[in-house]
């Protein structure tokens, strides 16, 4: 089939071939919208945003990366990860030191903290080779406070609660400080991050770790080596964490290693069990869901403080963040487990069906 | 010599906690295989509970005492009711994250209500429970603890090794399906274990709140020290929880004597990823017994 | 013949995950107080008979979608297994499920799950009357005994809770033809002495027979044949396929055509 037409969804399965199964986009029409959000993305949102936006989308942005990162472990391979904040927050160390004492660019900084987190992450990965089942994630739990620990004590290098100030970002000669220019950095790298995981899922490699997370016996017995796999899992979802850290500390400019605790690696889970596990765009929908409570809840606590007589009780509802995060995670395992990305897909197939729903 | 009895009294008491905490955690997941990241919160919730029946509602210390059992009872019961119950069947990843998810709105709601501060309770043990050996005293408070730990182990071993009901319950660990086929109500084994389990959780997190004083930070943070402990005793063992507890807190207490007290906190973490690797099921694990 | 039907089964159907269908309109009755074996090579749908009357089919993602089980008029199809349980219906288990870390007498005594309340003493000494070898092993753990034993503590078990129906799967199950012997005479006394209306399952059909009063006969999720078990027992095509006898008492091969094409008229 050479000739390509303008292909319109058909209603029904009219796959003939695994290549068919494979695609990213099942449509001409998907692609263009693709290509029209990044037009859109990059050319128009970051000039339509207040500074404060701006920010707000940075944020939610490194999260994103992170997410997806998460995503590919929990979503991909059925692994939990209690320790992602933690290797976040080696990324972010990782970039910070690099810039600060060797000079090391940022172009390199970069992924070299995302080489560094993977590195520690399969290091606590490894326990997952021994036995199976939920060892990971009590490995997973162990590593975020081991590596909290050695973030705060290990002063020679991390400067204990000092905390690093990163040196301004640069390439080739341009600084990128600032929210827009970081926005261009940030989302490009997510871009990228993302083009990277949808296409890792469509190699082998990607579809052993899918068949490990749906029986790790069967894959086992279809050649799949487990232990391997699980661990280039972790690896790979440590990389983005440390990817996503190190966007942190050139964007934040200083780093401490408060943020990166135990409520941060909820945090991320939340966004992969929010937005839905095993489906791409639904890390990113998290992480914007996730980043979006978390100002609105600040915001609130924020009036709610600035109103005299109320500030007493807008300090007790600092905690109700906590609280709602429980909650939403709650919420969306019981009434809807497979997430935001279910209900985007089901309200897009409403609307592509309208008027005629049958 | 005296430092060195001091630490090994301390140690001991510590991880006779340690190891009462933990074994609600282990009855949960005997009963229904669910690794419950809440446990702290339940700790933090029977400790608040009984604070709010002390210094509120000023009852006397026994009853108190009795009403925060049944309450917590209760609350497990509601628990599993309304959130587990719902996911029997569904895979296990998520019946780990509603755990997750509920241990944030659990501390979420205890700080909206109490805040982070430290509080502690009124003094209520009498003097004379307390015991001096030459320099060593020990305060009131772990003889109280041994008393009541010890009171309760033997009543759980008694109910789980000789009660009709306790019985039930084992055989839904051992083998679910053969426990149905003779109409054991399985639904009911899950409310009763979350129940059974919020109780000794809230009665460990009563005796920890004396000690300690009442934080809902530090009641959580001991939440998960449970899994070195369960993870060193075997998840499935409560004797191997009680030892690995002990284990666990002699560990702590030495490191934190001889080494360095910010050590203290992280190496039980540190033994968790050593026994990983080296002896994954624990040191009292069951060992399958493999028929076929 | 014209005993009262405590079990009935009319026309029904079993699909496991709303798409494998396993039974196609099985329809059968067992009436009170006789044993009655249901036969049949593996994967015609035995087991899934059984789960369905006992409830356990819901577990497994089992439903029954047509038909009705009706257990003394009532209809029970769906019910969950507790239900089922306390109205006297008890499934013993293909394959012996036993609690391996319970002592035997602890095993026993799960089978008062549908009592809770109330003395057990008698039940267990009648148990370890009808199986005195268990007697002596009351003390040591489940997964410890013998295929055996084990046979007698699952049954035994059942016992405890005063069945008036009794499912038995595959009782013969990887044991030594002596011990199948012994079970099977224990199994009929259970029904002489006590009562209990027995629905025995087996691949063992000379057992089987030797001990049932009535019979049927399943390939591919149908019954396709019934009769009381001594005229099932004399049946060419029974004899044949189950006896492992030719119609002129030689062992004949599957593959001989005729037989195939004979075969063929039952599905």
């Amino acid at each position: 089939m050479t000739t390509r037409k303008w292909s319109f969804h058909p209603c029904g399965n009219y796959r003939e071939r695994y290549d068919q199964e494979l695609t990213v986009f099942e449509t001409d029409f998907g692609r263009l919208w693709a290509v029209l959000g990044l037009v859109l993305l990059f050319g128009a949102v970051p000039f339509a945003s207040s500074p404060y936006l701006l920010y707000i989308l940075n944020i939610t942005g490194i999260a994103a990366v992170a997410a997806v990162g998460l995503n590919i472990l929990v979503g991909y391979t059925g692994q939990i990860s209690l320790g992602h904040g933690a290797f976040v927050g080696v990324g972010a160390y990782a970039a910070a030191i690099l810039a600060s004492r060797w000079n090391v660019p940022f172009l390199a900084a970069v992924p070299a903290a995302g080489l560094i987190a993977a590195a520690v992450g399969m290091v606590f990965g490894i326990p997952s080779g021994r036995i199976k089942g939920l060892y990971l994630t009590i490995a997973t739990l162990a590593g975020q406070f081991i590596i909290e620990y050695v973030l705060v004590h290990w002063e020679s290098v991390t400067q204990g609660t000092m905390g690093i100030t990163v040196p301004p970002a640069g390439i080739l000669g341009w600084s990128i400080s600032g929210d827009l220019p970081f926005f261009y950095a940030i989302y490009l790298v997510l871009a990228v991050m993302i083009w990277m995981a949808v296409n890792l899922m469509r190699t082998r490699y990607g579809r052993a770790l899918v068949a490990i997370r749906d029986n790790d016996r069967a894959a086992e017995g279809m050649g799949i080596p487990i232990f391997p796999y699980k661990l280039l899992a972790f690896g790979i979802s440590s990389f983005y964490a440390g990817v996503a850290g190190a966007l942190w500390a050139y964007y934040l400019v200083s780093v401490t290693s408060e943020p990166f605790n135990l409520g941060l690696s909820v945090e991320y889970i939340a966004m992969v069990i929010i937005g839905g596990m095993g489906n791409m765009a639904g890390a990113v929908f998290g992480a914007i869901f996730i980043t979006g409570l978390n100002e609105i809840l600040r915001f609130v606590t924020e009036a709610f403080m600035n109103m005299g007589i109320l500030s007493e009780y807008g300090l007790n509802l600092a905690p109700l963040r906590e609280f709602t995060f429980g909650l939403a995670i709650v919420l969306f395992i019981l009434i809807e487990p497979r997430g935001l990305a279910e209900v985007w897909r089901i309200v897009r197939s409403n609307f592509r069906l309208w008027p005629f729903s049958y | 010599m005296d430092f060195f009895l001091h630490l090994l009294v301390n140690g001991l008491s510590v991880g006779f906690l340690y190891g009462l905490s933990a074994l609600g955690f282990v009855m949960i997941f005997k009963s229904s295989s669910v690794l419950n990241f809440a446990h702290g919160e339940l700790l933090a919730m029977g400790a608040f509970l009984f604070l709010a029946l002390v210094t509120w509602a000023e009852l006397p210390i026994a009853l108190a005492f009795l009403l925060t059992l049944a309450g917590c009872f209760f609350l497990g019961f509601v628990i599993e009711r309304l959130f587990l119950r719902p996911l029997i069947g569904e895979p296990l990843i998520f019946v780990i994250m509603l755990t997750v998810g509920l241990a944030s709105m659990f501390k979420g709601l205890l700080l909206f209500i109490w805040g982070g501060n430290l509080r502690t309770y009124p003094d209520f043990l009498p003097e004379w429970m307390g015991l001096t050996w030459g320099t060593i005293s020990v305060p009131p408070v772990y003889t109280a603890v041994l008393a009541v730990g010890t009171v309760f182990l033997i009543l759980f071993g008694l109910f789980f090794k000789f009660s009709s009901q306790g019985i039930y319950m084992r055989s839904v660990a051992d083998n679910q399906r053969a426990a149905l086929s003779l109409g054991v109500h399985v639904k009911r084994v899950f409310a009763l274990s979350w129940a059974i389990a919020a109780l000794v959780a809230g009665m460990s997190g009563i005796v920890l709140g004396v000690i300690n004083g009442i934080n809902v930070h530090d009641l959580s943070a001991i939440g998960l020290k449970v899994f070195p402990v369960v993870i060193l005793g075997g998840l499935d063992s409560i004797g191997g929880a009680i030892l690995g507890g002990i284990i666990i807190g002699l560990l702590e207490t030495f490191t934190g004597g001889y080494l360095s007290p910010s050590l203290r906190d992280v190496v039980p973490y540190i033994a968790l990823v050593v026994i990983l690797m080296v002896k994954p099921y624990g040191l009292f694990g069951l060992k399958e017994i493999e028929r076929v | 013949m014209d005993n009262e039907v405590l079990l009935q089964l009319n026309n029904i159907s079993v699909v496991y995950s709303d798409v494998i269908q396993v039974l196609k309109g099985v329809s059968l009755a067992v009436e009170k107080g006789r044993i009655v074996s249901l036969l049949g090579s593996n994967g015609a749908g035995k087991t899934s008979t059984l789960k369905a009357v006992s409830g356990l089919l819901k577990p497994e993602n089992g439903r029954v979608t047509e038909g009705t089980i009706l257990y003394g008029g009532q209809p029970v199809q769906n019910e969950s297994p507790e239900t089922i349980t306390r109205k006297g219906i008890i499934q013993v288990l293909e394959g012996r499920q036993p609690f391996k870390y319970l002592t035997v007498e602890e095993n026993l005594r799960v089978g008062t799950a549908t009592r809770p309340v109330g003395p057990y003493r008698k039940d267990l000494d009648m148990v370890y009357a009808y199986f005195p070898a268990l007697l002596t092993r009351r003390k040591s753990l489940a997964g410890y005994c013998s295929g055996g034993e084990l046979q007698m503590v699952v049954i035994g078990r059942a016992l405890m809770a005063h069945p008036s129906l009794l499912l038995l799967d595959e009782p013969s199950l990887g044991l030594a033809p002596l011990v199948v012997k012994e079970i099977f005479t224990i199994i009929r006394r259970i029904n002489e002495e006590q009562g209990t209306t027995i629905l025995l399952v087996e691949q063992n059909a000379r057992m089987a027979l030797s001990i049932a009063h009535y019979g049927y006969v399943m390939e591919n999720g149908k019954i396709v044949m019934e009769g009381p078990a001594a005229e099932l027992a004399e049946n060419p095509d029974v004899k044949e396929f189950y006896l492992g006898m030719g119609a002129e008492g030689m062992v004949r091969s599957y593959r001989d055509v005729k037989s195939y094409k004979r075969r063929k008229r039952w599905l």
